[in-house]
């Protein structure tokens, strides 16, 4: 299984490395949900969902679902 | 002659596009519908120089030309149809200073449209504290257009912008790159078989489900070219996106430098704890505890004031004009008092759409969905199902049309037939007045049990609401993905200026619209109150001194006046359905004020006071419609208005869907009479049964 979004603690931050799920919304990929750009968890409701993103400098919200479709590789830090 | 520049406001949402707008406009401006939809179209006029004006129109703020809402839609219909009255000779983008990476996506695909377009960066005030510089000349070199730097907290760089729409002909219209590139062949393609169209317009239908009204695909014919499979449409999107960014993000590297270190961060420091687990809810709670208080404790004041005034009009009219004509009657009985049953919800609603704006300016509402969403999922809803909720403590309708940003249709659906169950600003005087009536004064924990009753009802509606969408969430069946994407946005000191606008804008819709209905049926009812059929009607006179011989005086006419308003033409109907509503605990003239209310809720209130001024003469004492009530028997000389029978027609007015308009928008917003039909008979019939409960055990 390979990493997503939704594997990420809270503030941890990662690359993305591949959004290309169908099932992603196309308004996530235009707010900057795209390979090679960093993605950090700023928050997470209770449950771990929604969870409260920082991609590419655009902050949103999405949900654990969406997040567990976009992959990801954790950076050194 | 003066010549008018159409301009058209277009940006992300939360980059204070409004405030650009208000900024140029003034009070210059109007909201009104797009035809057939209800979208709302704000549009003003701004005098740029001498015998030069704009007309600008505000957009509804969208991320990108790909529609996934209404909303959107309404951006790319008008920028793609050069037939349109509003089709503008230049578009503003308003974007946002902090996020410029993100607004120039949609700015660069407005350029692929060939408009002449100036970029407006707004919150340019906030560059020194965020740490960000910007080389204009460079960014206005590689984005082919002219930059405003715009700041309308502090009333900057407006001038210049309107110099640039002044100057709109100067404008660069070459696109700032070329997408055809992400699959040279299949645009090529699309080039040769419609070689009189734009491309990247042909691009922007071709590649989108929504129905675009004038553009549709019949003009376009597209049956004869061979398209591609939905999934490799949304391939080739991603990878005009990437594209798009790509070139955004090699301008900013040179354009834009963002020293983080000297970026004072107040997100993170309120997100800590709004968003917190426990803290977040907590403070929730308390804000929505503190508006309810806040309306009831501070709205008092000018309400009274309101009322008392008004009852004073009515007699001075009385006193001042031809005694007992007919037509005095009808304005002091009919018009004053129902005008006055209008202007008594003014405090109210004002602050209550007061709250509602400053929430959503500051960013705070956003907060909410994230912190509900979880929560309302269980139950069928979204989180953004909770702003129509709240808003619907305003009015359902604007609350309705609200739900429109919920991209999943069965959570939306559910929001829009739940909706009317939260307390809107006209079941409040309502309310208000039963509340004042039967509930006693005192306080707990140094709240006033009448706040609390209040507090208590929108709980209850809120209950409500949250109970049917889990129900209604068993019962519909659809298998539609889920789709939340919530922008946080950062926070932001409300401007005055917008609230104040909001306010002013929502409270006079609000008036007109509700005034002409209630003003009608007050005029309406006062007639069917004073007039009545048969002997008993035209005899009350005779008929009462007969019965009553003892009786003297005021007492003898305050006799005559109820045995008229019984058997007049409104009597008889309240009279007939007052089978219906006795085991309720109402009379007959409460049954008038529930039948009338099915147009409007507010109705309720000038109905009552409407029937109670025509059925007694006017005492010093008895001048208000809240004595009038107080003071209200039933035959058996029992009071109408007791606790019981109080707390029973709270609950109807909490659960019956008594509201045309609301009808009219569900109607629409859905596209067909079931789910409004639904709305009406389901929400009625709850309401009386629970109705029915209520006053059985506390009676």
């Amino acid at each position: 299984m390979p990493l997503t979004i939704a594997d990420l603690k809270k503030g941890q931050r990662a690359v993305i490395i591949d959004s290309s799920s169908e099932d992603i919304p196309l308004k996530l990929l235009e707010m900057g949900c795209l390979p090679g750009n960093i993605v950090e968890l700023l928050q997470v409701a209770p449950f771990h969902d929604p969870m409260y993103l920082n991609i590419n400098d655009s902050y949103l919200s999405i949900r654990k679902e969406t997040a567990a479709l976009i992959i990801i590789e954790k950076v050194n830090e | 002659m003066s010549k008018q520049i159409n301009v058209a406001l277009i940006g992300n949402p939360n980059t204070g596009k409004t405030s650009v707008f208000n900024a140029l406009t003034g009070l210059n401006q109007k909201v009104g519908n797009y035809p057939g939809i209800t979208v709302d179209k704000k549009e003003g006029i701004c005098k740029l120089s001498r015998g030069v004006k704009a007309h600008v129109l505000d957009l509804p703020g969208t991320y990108s030309l790909n529609a996934s809402s209404l909303d959107e839609n309404v951006v790319i219909e008008l920028l793609l149809n050069k037939n349109d009255k509003d089709f503008p000779d230049v578009a503003v983008i308003v974007s946002d200073v902090e996020n410029l990476k993100r607004n120039l996506l949609l700015f660069t695909q407005i350029k692929d449209l060939k408009i002449p377009t100036i970029l407006v960066v707004n919150m340019a005030d906030r560059m020194s504290r965020k740490g960000i510089s910007l080389n204009i000349e460079l960014l206005e070199q590689e984005l082919k257009t002219k930059i405003a730097l715009v700041s309308t907290r502090k009333n900057e760089g407006i001038q210049e912008l309107k110099t640039l729409i002044e100057n709109y002909k100067n404008l660069s219209i070459e696109p700032c790159l070329d997408t055809s590139t992400i699959d040279s062949e299949y645009f090529a393609n699309l080039k040769k078989a419609f070689p009189n169209q734009d491309l990247y317009k042909l691009w922007v239908v071709i590649s989108q489900d929504a129905n675009f009204g004038k553009i549709d695909r019949n003009e376009l014919d597209f049956s004869k070219f061979k398209t591609k499979t939905k999934s490799e449409l949304k391939r080739l999107q991603q990878k005009e996106t990437i594209k798009r960014y790509q070139f955004i993000n090699n301008t900013l590297k040179e354009g834009q430098t963002i020293d983080k270190s000297k970026a004072t961060d107040l997100r993170t420091k309120f997100d800590k704890i709004l968003t917190h687990k426990v803290w977040g809810y907590l403070i929730f709670f308390v804000i929505l505890l503190t508006i309810f208080q806040v309306i009831y404790d501070w709205a008092t004041v000018p309400m009274d004031f309101i009322d008392s005034s008004f009852a004073s009009l009515a007699d001075w009219i009385k006193m001042t004009f031809p005694e007992g004509g007919k037509f005095t009657n009808l304005i002091a009985e009919g018009v004053v008092a129902g005008i006055g049953g209008i202007v008594i919800f003014i405090p109210q609603i004002a602050f209550l759409f007061l709250f509602i704006a400053v929430l959503e300016e500051s960013g705070y509402m956003s907060r909410v969905v994230f912190l509900m969403d979880r929560i309302m999922r269980r139950f069928g809803l979204s989180g953004k199902s909770v702003v129509p909720l709240i808003s619907g403590t305003a009015c359902a309708i604007p609350a309705i049309m609200a739900t429109r940003n919920i991209e999943n249709w069965k959570e939306r659906l559910i929001t829009i037939l739940v909706t009317p169950f939260t307390t809107c600003s006209a079941r409040l005087p309502v309310y208000l007045i039963i509340i004042a009536l039967v509930i006693p004064e005192g306080r707990f924990l140094g709240l006033s049990y009448q706040a609390l009753t209040l507090m208590l009802l929108y709980m209850v509606g809120f209950g409500m609401a949250i109970f049917s969408a889990y129900v209604l969430d068993k019962i519909l069946q659809t298998n539609r993905k889920t789709f939340f994407v919530v922008e946080m946005p950062n926070y932001k000191l409300p401007l005055l200026k917008n609230v104040a606008l909001t306010v002013l804008e929502k409270t006079k819709t609000f008036v007109f619209e509700a005034g002409k209905i209630i003003l009608a049926i007050s005029i309406v009812l006062w007639i069917l109150a004073s007039y009545g059929p048969g002997k008993d009607f035209n005899n009350a006179e005779t008929i009462v001194e007969e019965t009553y011989p003892e009786l003297q005086g005021e007492q003898l006419d305050n006799k005559v006046a109820a045995y008229k308003l019984e058997h007049s033409f409104i009597g008889i109907v309240g009279k007939s359905i007052e089978p219906a509503i006795r085991p309720l605990g109402y009379d007959w003239k409460i049954g008038i004020g529930i039948v009338t209310s099915f147009a409007a809720r507010e109705v309720f209130v000038g109905t009552l006071a409407t029937i109670y001024s025509v059925g007694s003469a006017l005492d010093d004492d008895d001048k208000t419609i809240k004595n009038r009530m107080a003071n209200e028997v039933h035959d058996n000389g029992n009071k109408v208005f007791t606790l019981a029978s109080g707390i029973s027609l709270l609950l109807f007015y909490a659960f019956a869907m008594q509201c045309m308009s609301t009808l009219a928008i569900v109607k629409r917003e859905t596209n067909t009479w079931k789910w409004p039909m639904i709305q009406l008979f389901g929400m009625s019939f709850i309401a009386y049964v629970i109705a029915l409960i209520a006053f059985q055990i506390l009676n």
